[in-house]
């Protein structure tokens, strides 16, 4: 086992680099703007552009800009610095962290507990109205794309637009340490929002899992041993039905605090999610790079997480 | 004596997208007390979905259920499920066909054995895996202890159908349901296996329904032996009786494909010809008339009562053939 951790750990170790390279290649070959030119703002002329290309290290050879931005990383920890306004990345990406933290953490909440509930009640009344009516409301919040789902809300509850203005809209996002009030019901819409597709999926996903479980030779054993139904369902059918939806839940939320790039523009919160966007609108590398890294980070180590918890939840699985 | 379970003219039916499947079709039988009875027929003939409906373990809104089962004096089809739940497991429990498909792959054989007896008596944890390892030893498990933290896959097959044994035995019932308990092993592991719940039924005066569809093994272990077909009982004697004389076309069907080594080869095996029949439109008249080389005009008409084979007797056959063609060598 520890062995297997090792081996997977120098594959992270690889696949950073790797995906570091290409989005450095990507970048370099596909820009979508020249970052000196954008920096130069409106009085632009080719020497002050040139002289900002200097400054920014633009002018050198590509391989040596990422062996040095490489250098920086590996030996400083050091992301770099925006070509827009100068700030370290790292200071940008952990100023972020905590409000992609807070949406994804909150979302992932909500969606567990409503996708898990919908998806035994559907199980255990199989082909029942209420079986029916909520499976087919989940196939809608499947559908629903978020950014959609988000300005409906809006629409409906921001306390400044909506037609029922009960919750904050829009850009009222409040750290967790300035307000701990303020931060939970800024981010009850987004949560909410972000949730909805994910809380479906799981239902489904579940109840699927579940039917099939509950068909099982040994849920017929266990009822034959006088268990209560609840117990049948809740210890022996839940625990199987439940192991596929860990894995994926590691991965989902890997990817999210990566940055829930569309539900953080719609709500405007300053997250993970919206600086990536921002960069790549500002032609910003340093700040690309550094938000793929984090994302690509928290994607592999979910992936690693998840495989060393599934031999713990399924006692058939070993490692070598 | 008195018969511990008596089931009167079980029916059980299931609508399906299909339509209505007649699994069972009025079936009666009893078991006494410390006996054995074997109930044999191919797959679909309704043997298991009888013995799980006693149980009540197909009760579904799908599922129509009629007749009686008296076990111990009270009806158990018209039981609450509540009463049916304190029955299962405590006074009849069941073994299965496939052990590794019937433990559950995500818990210990340990945690298994302790709720299984935990559901039915109220003891400590502890006093409950002392007891399971007891139970391991007496199917013959060695290292009982050790075992107890193992999972059902890092057993072999004959292990797993001890374990299953363990846990059924694990209240004493008074009445046990063995599902093809030896179907999913190898052949000197079946053995084995039938050798130790024979020596456990002995020890323990528990009465038992074994189900299966080879003959061989109720010849082993039944006193009383039941044949199925199609959802109805077509013969019943005790195992001497059906084997020395046994008077159905199907009865002698499957007597007669089942190899033999003191037979000449060169005249070979014997199979029934045909395939079991459908059980949501089954034949008319007697079920079994496609595929019975005896079969004569009034089969397909008319559907033969399940009768005394000689005036008397309690050999019990349900053919229209007369006792002297039934017994004619073909």
């Amino acid at each position: 086992m520890i062995r297997y951790i090792l081996r997977r750990l120098i594959w992270v170790v690889v696949l950073l680099f790797a995906v570091s390279f290409v989005t450095f290649v990507i970048f370099y070959l596909l820009p979508s703007a020249d970052p000196a030119v954008l920096r130069a703002g409106r009085q632009a002329n080719p020497a002050l552009v040139a002289s900002i290309r200097h400054q920014l290290g633009l002018d050198q050879p590509w391989y040596v800009q990422y062996g040095r931005y490489m250098k920086d990383l590996i030996f400083h920890f050091d992301f770099g610095f925006s070509y827009q306004n100068g700030m370290p990345v790292r200071q940008l990406i952990f100023s972020r962290l905590p409000a992609s933290i807070s949406l994804a953490a909150g979302a992932a909440f909500l969606w567990l507990v409503i996708g898990i509930g919908v998806g035994i009640i559907a199980a255990v009344r199989p082909r029942t109205k209420l079986d029916r009516a909520s499976m087919g409301l989940a196939l809608v919040g499947i559908s629903a794309p978020v950014y959609w789902l988000g300005l409906v809300a809006l629409y409906l509850f921001s306390s400044d637009i909506g037609l029922i203005p009960i919750l904050p809209g829009a850009n009222s996002y409040v750290p967790l340490s300035e307000d701990p009030f303020s931060w939970f019901t800024s981010l009850i819409m987004p949560w909410c929002v972000l949730a909805v597709s994910f809380a479906a999926f799981y239902s489904r996903l579940l109840r699927g899992n579940l039917t099939e479980v509950l068909g099982e030779d040994y849920i017929r054993t266990a009822r034959a041993k006088g268990l209560s139904e609840r117990r049948v369902v809740f210890r022996h059918g839940l625990r199987s039905a439940i192991t596929p939806i860990v894995t994926i839940f590691g991965l989902d939320l890997g990817i999210l605090l990566g940055g829930a790039i569309l539900t953080e523009t719609v709500f405007n919160i300053p997250g993970i999610g919206r600086l990536s966007y921002s960069s790549i609108v500002r032609s910003d590398l340093p700040v690309i790079q550094g938000t793929v890294l984090l994302g690509a980070f928290f994607i592999v180590f979910a992936n690693l997480f998840v495989d060393i918890f599934y031999a713990f939840l399924d006692p058939r699985v070993r490692y070598e | 004596m008195s018969a511990l379970l008596t089931v009167n003219d079980l029916k059980v039916s299931f609508n399906t997208e299909d339509g209505i499947v007649h699994a069972v079709e009025g079936i009666s039988y009893e078991v006494e007390p410390g006996k054995t009875l074997g109930i044999v027929g191919e797959s679909g003939s309704g043997k298991t979905v009888g013995t799980l409906t006693i149980m009540g373990l197909t009760r579904a809104a799908n599922t129509q259920i009629s007749g009686q089962a008296i076990f111990d004096g009270e009806d158990l089809l018209s039981a609450s499920e509540r009463h049916m739940r304190a029955i299962r497991g405590d006074e009849i429990a069941m073994i299965f066909q496939d052990p590794l498909s019937s433990l559950h792959p995500f818990f210990t054989i340990g945690a298994q054995l302790v709720e299984a007896i935990q559901v039915h008596n109220k003891v400590s944890k502890t006093a409950a895996r002392t007891r399971s390892a007891d139970l391991l030893t007496m199917v013959g498990l060695s290292d009982a202890e050790q075992r107890l933290s193992s999972y059902p896959h890092e057993f072999s097959g004959g292990m797993r159908q001890r374990v299953m044994i363990a846990m059924a035995l694990a209240n004493e019932p008074r009445l046990l349901i063995a599902d093809e308990p030896t179907t999913a092993l190898d052949v000197t592991v079946q053995a084995q296996i039938l050798e130790l719940i024979a020596d456990l039924q002995a020890q323990t005066g528990t009465a038992m329904i074994i189900i299966t569809h080879d003959l061989g093994v109720v010849a082993e272990v039944a006193d009383e032996i039941a044949v199925m077909y199609a959802g109805r009982i077509v013969e019943q004697a005790s195992a001497t009786e059906l084997f020395a004389n046994p008077q159905h076309p199907y009865t002698r069907g499957l007597l007669d494909s089942i190899p033999r080594l003191d037979r000449d080869r060169s005249i070979g095996l014997d199979p029934i010809a045909g395939r079991p029949p459908s059980l949501i439109a089954p034949p008319s008249g007697c079920a079994f008339h496609p595929r019975c080389p005896r079969a004569f005009d009034r089969c397909s008409v008319e559907l033969p009562p399940l009768e005394a084979a000689a005036a008397g007797s309690e050999h019990l056959v349900a053919c229209l053939l007369s006792p002297e063609e039934r017994i004619e060598k073909r």
